[in-house]
């Protein structure tokens, strides 16, 4: 195999990981939320079965919880679907982030000054305008930091895909090195995460700035 | 007769923070609150703008009944959307500014306007920068609560307060959290609003600003209203031994 398809085979699988990173954060950003107002819910038993869930995707391996995902329906219900391999990954990385995602959001919710509330309940400002105008866009700024975590986590987290026998970058990277007998795909997977998250940490790094304009 | 509240109980778990007040504010009055921490002055003015709910007692506005209770039983309030209409009747300043730091102070004193009472957004700015112009504010329009000092801040709040619109604005402790060389301004400004007959209650420790600016003087303590009056009686012959007790100690 020459290096050009070598490059180019892996090029793809580089692509399906990108894939990965971008479905599973547009997923589980807006689901950490609905946790997130699930475990805060006034009702006990909603909130308790939340916590319960939480703990359990934060207590158990990513790799676990994706093939519990991909093999569950049949083993429990007996169902096989078709085409369900990618469905499954991106439910497996989507519920876990989210899960993290939630945790994050509500000690950012938590640390909230009361006075914010009250202030924008005086005010008149309904519970939504509160939230959406008043306390999100602070709290963004304050769990940012701890985002730009997760999110880096996330780009190497993706390799975890190849459990399902998914051929993302590092899938590629094993298949190839055990069949040409050549260490090159570790480098080039390893150049290419690096590369990834520099990148993350980049942009992550301009939104913060973007946001210190106040204190 | 602008509020009313009558007969107001109101508990903290065990603790009964305040007992049987009574207070009543016209149009254009002044009334300072004044008397020891724990006293339940900030009780008082929470109650009057809903941030607590009284256990008892009856709360009015403008005539417009907000809570009151049946014989016997525990304080009723009126549907959500009566109270929403209430608190467009008052304005609150607290006493750590509570402004929100990820709006410019221009954003600060109109967002409410345009957000909540729906008013024309030029019309509710052009107000906004008269407003801060009457802060002495106009070069701070652009800038955000962080670049602020503590007495700035707080003419801010006044000012967002002001936009709505209120018949009668509540200060709670509005001077406590900044420097002593701070307060002065913002006295100034409540000085000048009781000038323009400004209805106000206002929770304070400034004793001698209480004297010069009220109407009237309300002396709490231990959740009691122990002395109420014109402000030269209060301070200058006080009828009760507390008051006697807790002007001494201020003035020492």
């Amino acid at each position: 195999m020459t290096l050009t398809t070598m490059l180019t085979t892996m090029g793809a699988g580089m692509l399906r990981t990108i894939g990965i990173f971008f479905l599973t954060l547009i997923g589980s950003l807006p689901l950490g939320m609905v946790i997130m107002f699930g475990r805060k819910s006034k009702n006990r038993v909603l909130s308790a079965i939340v916590k319960g869930f939480i703990s359990i995707i934060r207590g158990t391996p990513l790799m676990l919880q994706l093939l519990v995902w991909y093999f569950g329906p049949y083993y429990l219900f007996g169902w096989s679907i078709k085409g369900y391999r990618y469905p499954a990954i991106l439910i497996g990385f989507i519920v876990n982030y989210a899960c993290y995602f939630a945790e994050i959001y509500r000690g950012g919710i938590e640390a909230m000054d009361r006075g914010q509330y009250e202030a924008a309940e005086i005010l008149g400002y309904s519970k939504s305008q509160t939230f959406f105008l008043i306390i999100l866009p602070q709290v963004i700024k304050t769990i940012l930091p701890s985002i730009t975590n997760e999110v880096i986590t996330l780009v190497k987290d993706t390799s975890l895909a190849f459990t399902l026998a998914y051929q993302e970058v590092f899938s590629l990277a094993k298949q190839i090195s055990a069949s040409e007998t050549s260490f090159t795909p570790f480098v080039v997977a390893g150049i290419f995460y690096f590369v990834a998250n520099y990148v993350v940490a980049y942009v992550m790094d301009r939104i913060e700035k973007s946001m210190s304009f106040y204190s | 007769m602008i509020l009313e509240m009558k007969n107001i109980e109101k508990h903290f778990e065990d603790c009964e923070v305040l007992h049987d007040i009574s207070l009543s504010v016209d149009s254009g009055e002044v009334v300072s609150i004044i008397g020891p921490s724990g006293s339940g002055k900030s009780t008082l003015l929470r109650c009057a703008t809903f941030l607590e709910k009284i256990d008892r007692g009856f709360i009015s506005y403008k005539g417009e009944t907000v809570a009151h209770t049946p014989d016997g039983a525990k304080a009723e309030y009126v549907s959500r959307k009566e109270i929403a209409k209430a608190k467009n009747y008052f304005g609150l300043v607290f006493q750590n500014f509570n402004l929100f730091p990820h709006y410019s102070v221009l954003k600060n004193v109109m967002d409410a306007p345009v957000t909540v009472q729906k008013r024309d957004r030029k019309e509710a700015e052009a107000e906004a920068v008269k407003l801060l112009g009457k802060m002495g504010l106009s070069d701070k329009a652009n800038a955000y609560p962080c670049q602020l000092s503590g007495g700035q801040k707080q003419r801010v709040a006044i000012a967002r307060a002001l936009a709505m619109n209120p018949d009668i604005l509540f200060f709670d402790e509005p001077t406590s959290a900044l420097d002593p060389e701070l307060t002065g301004e913002v006295l100034k400004i409540i000085r000048q609003l009781a000038d323009e007959k400004m209805t106000m209650v206002i929770v304070t420790h400034e004793m001698n600003f209480a004297r010069a600016v009220s109407n009237r003087v309300i002396f709490m303590d231990g959740g009691y209203i122990v002395e109420e009056g014109d402000p030269e009686e209060v301070f200058g012959n006080p009828k009760q031994e507390r008051t006697r007790q807790f002007l001494q100690n201020y003035n020492q």
